[in-house]
């Protein structure tokens, strides 16, 4: 069990974020480009810098609470965090969004969360 | 360089990124940092753990706070430290979370997926305070 502790917090973001994607309809997944178009540069720049980081004994890792795997000295679950994390954060802004209304800056000129007008007035 | 100098630079080039690179201009959005404010809450648990429980461990001499000997915990609160965690996280979580969310709406600016746009909620909806135009007041 605890070699897997780490990867259960792993499991734990992925689980309580995903149903926002359900319950809000942040249609995060939905749009899985523009996702991995946004996920895969975060994964490139996190990840050099924990690779740099354990490298450099800024910070290292319990073997006893990781499967054990590595890629370039980081455990595998520093990969998966990073996947798992910007996710998470996407599907909050658009959990946000969808809740609220309020834009975020990707909106064509007058429209606001699925689509509505918004200029001049609330929601319906 | 320190974990310390590293999560300063990284909030730095971000933020410089937001506001003056490619303008998504999220800093100046409720949108964001209610997120944002979600997103610490979620986060401080998580540090919490991984670093409650010894699972990350970090060198005192690239952080504010200091080492913690094997078998010991790091405090809570204080002594540079967050959650358990080096307050230096909380820096390195924001530099993150930013960087995410100015790539997805500079995606959606350029047309890559914009829409189907979230929404509406399947659960029941609330009526919260909004501006004209979403910007934060």
């Amino acid at each position: 069990m605890g070699h897997l502790s780490y990867l259960a917090v792993i499991v734990f973001v992925l689980l309580a974020s995903t149903w926002l994607e359900v319950a809000l309809r942040t249609r995060v997944y939905a749009r899985w480009r523009r996702l991995a178009l946004t996920v895969l540069p975060v994964l490139a720049v996190f990840f050099a810098w924990d690779a740099y980081a354990v490298a450099a004994g800024h910070w290292h890792f319990d073997a006893s609470r990781i499967v054990g795997l590595h890629v370039a000295g980081v455990p595998v679950e520093e990969v998966l965090f990073f996947l798992v994390v910007p996710v998470a954060a996407v599907l909050t802004l658009e959990a946000v969004r969808s809740a609220t209304g309020w834009q975020v800056g990707d909106e064509l000129p007058g429209e606001g969360a699925d689509g509505v007008r918004t200029t001049g007035g609330g929601r319906p | 360089m320190t974990y310390t100098q590293l999560a300063v630079v990284a909030v730095v080039a971000v933020v410089a990124l937001d506001l003056a690179i490619v303008r998504t201009n999220l800093l100046r959005r409720m949108a964001f940092w209610t997120s944002y404010a979600i997103i610490l809450g979620f986060q401080l648990l998580t540090n919490a753990v991984l670093a409650g429980t010894g699972t990350v461990r970090y060198d005192g001499a690239d952080i504010l706070g200091s080492s913690i000997a094997p078998g010991a915990s790091p405090p809570f609160l204080g002594a540079g430290r967050i959650a358990y965690a080096p307050v230096e996280d909380v820096l390195f979580g924001f530099a993150l979370v930013l960087l995410t969310l100015v790539l997805w709406v500079a995606w959606g600016r350029r047309g890559c997926q914009r829409t189907p746009y979230a929404g509406p909620p399947r659960v029941t909806r609330f009526t919260p305070p909004r501006s004209r135009d979403g910007a934060a007041r």
